[in-house]
């Protein structure tokens, strides 16, 4: 009961990108279309999650003054090894996300996560941590990709919903992200305060 | 000469950092309340992204390609980054205290600015060579701080302005940031060399 609620506090009212506003740069670089913000979110939960683990369990044995550091080299292990394992099993992944990957390291919400949650609490309730924002993250990121593609292309997924000519091509590019995260993040806030 | 001036314009404005390519998003909504804070940011910004730069192009081709260790890239980096940026504030607390006042609230932030380790990395893949790898990394945080700038500005209107309760703050800063690129997007069309 109480691993529920610490997961579903990381989908819904501490959701990462429309709550707390951390990670834009993947939250906007990666969601041209559904399918790559999905993955993306993905990708980002599976570091979150093993990253969340092993900053719990070393918690103890890491000095104070060099906590951060060590969280940071913690987090840029994991992203190397999924790195590496998108380069070998999904090609056609890594050229789309691109350097964006990488980055993954200096998204706020991993080193946010270890310093504000798995640095002060057990490994379980940590994993648990790690499930909850990783999820809120895939959900919100799989969220702008579809509206983004959706407005854009007019397909969903890949599966055609209207005619593209219908498309508005804004936003699949650059501005069509900030505005349609924009949007948004004003309609979580109207539904937040109502 | 013509590589140069290239690298300068396309890093400007045709491929601007935070407009274009979503870099740096971070600081871009977070210290774009006030002009005089944005400028600080930007002059920190280009002071680090320059000087990482050249670190992490050296450590590339002299250190991790000679021993065949390109996997270590991405971790090598940022923990030179993070050194560079304590090395930096050491430095400027003792040599130019009046730089260190104004630079120095924004220099912690500055770590987990993805714009930084994202031009190290840039530059490796694009394969530049030495000088152009300073150039490009040069001209991509004026960049930033041109939009980080202009930006700055349009925000300290909107302060003024009566907008719908739940549009307040993020949201309409991102929809003016989306209008900013959008006029951007008009140097797109530019072609040199």
């Amino acid at each position: 009961m109480k691993y529920w609620k610490i997961i579903y506090n990381g989908i819904v009212p501490g959701n990462p990108v429309f709550v707390l506003l951390l990670g834009m740069c993947a939250t906007l670089g990666t969601t041209s279309t559904a399918l790559n913000g999905l993955m993306m979110g993905l990708a980002t939960a599976a570091v979150l999650i093993c990253s969340n683990g092993v900053v719990s369990a070393i918690k103890d044995f890491v000095p104070d003054k060099v906590r951060i550091p060590a969280y940071i080299v913690v987090i840029a292990s994991f992203v190397t090894v999924l790195q590496l394992l998108i380069n070998a099993y999904m090609p056609g992944l890594n050229a789309t996300l691109g350097i964006f990957i990488p980055l993954i390291v200096v998204n706020c919400i991993l080193l946010g996560r270890a310093e504000a949650f798995a640095g002060k609490h057990g490994v379980v309730e940590s994993l648990c941590d790690g499930l909850g924002c990783g999820v809120g993250f895939t959900l919100a990121l799989t969220l702008l990709g579809s509206v983004r593609e959706l407005l854009g292309t007019g397909s969903l997924f890949g599966i055609s919903i209207y005619p593209e000519d219908y498309g508005m091509l804004l936003f699949v590019l650059a501005p069509g992200a900030f505005i349609a995260l924009g949007y948004l993040i004003a309609i979580v806030n109207k539904i937040r305060k109502a | 000469m013509l590589t140069y001036i290239s690298i300068i314009i396309t890093a400007i404005f045709i491929n601007n950092i935070v407009l274009s390519q979503f870099l740096g998003v971070c600081p871009f909504l977070g210290v774009s309340k006030k002009i005089s804070s944005a400028l600080g940011m930007g002059a920190a910004v280009t002071f680090v992204i320059t000087l990482a730069t050249v670190v992490a192009w050296l450590l590339q081709y002299y250190v991790l390609n000679p021993l065949g260790l390109q996997f270590l890239q991405t971790i090598v980096f940022i923990l030179v980054i993070a050194f560079l940026v304590q090395m930096l504030e050491i430095v400027l607390k003792k040599i130019a205290p009046p730089l260190y006042q104004a630079l120095g609230v924004f220099l912690p932030l500055i770590t987990t600015n993805c714009a930084v380790l994202g031009v190290a990395i840039l530059v490796i893949q694009k394969g530049f060579d030495l000088m152009e790898a300073v150039t490009y990394g040069f001209s991509t945080s004026l960049g930033f701080t041109l939009a980080l700038w202009i930006f700055a500005g349009i925000r300290e209107h909107l302060d003024m302005t009566e907008s719908p309760k739940a549009m307040r703050g993020t949201p309409l800063a991102l929809i003016c940031a989306g209008l900013l690129a959008m006029a951007f997007m008009g140097f797109s069309g530019i072609k040199i060399g």
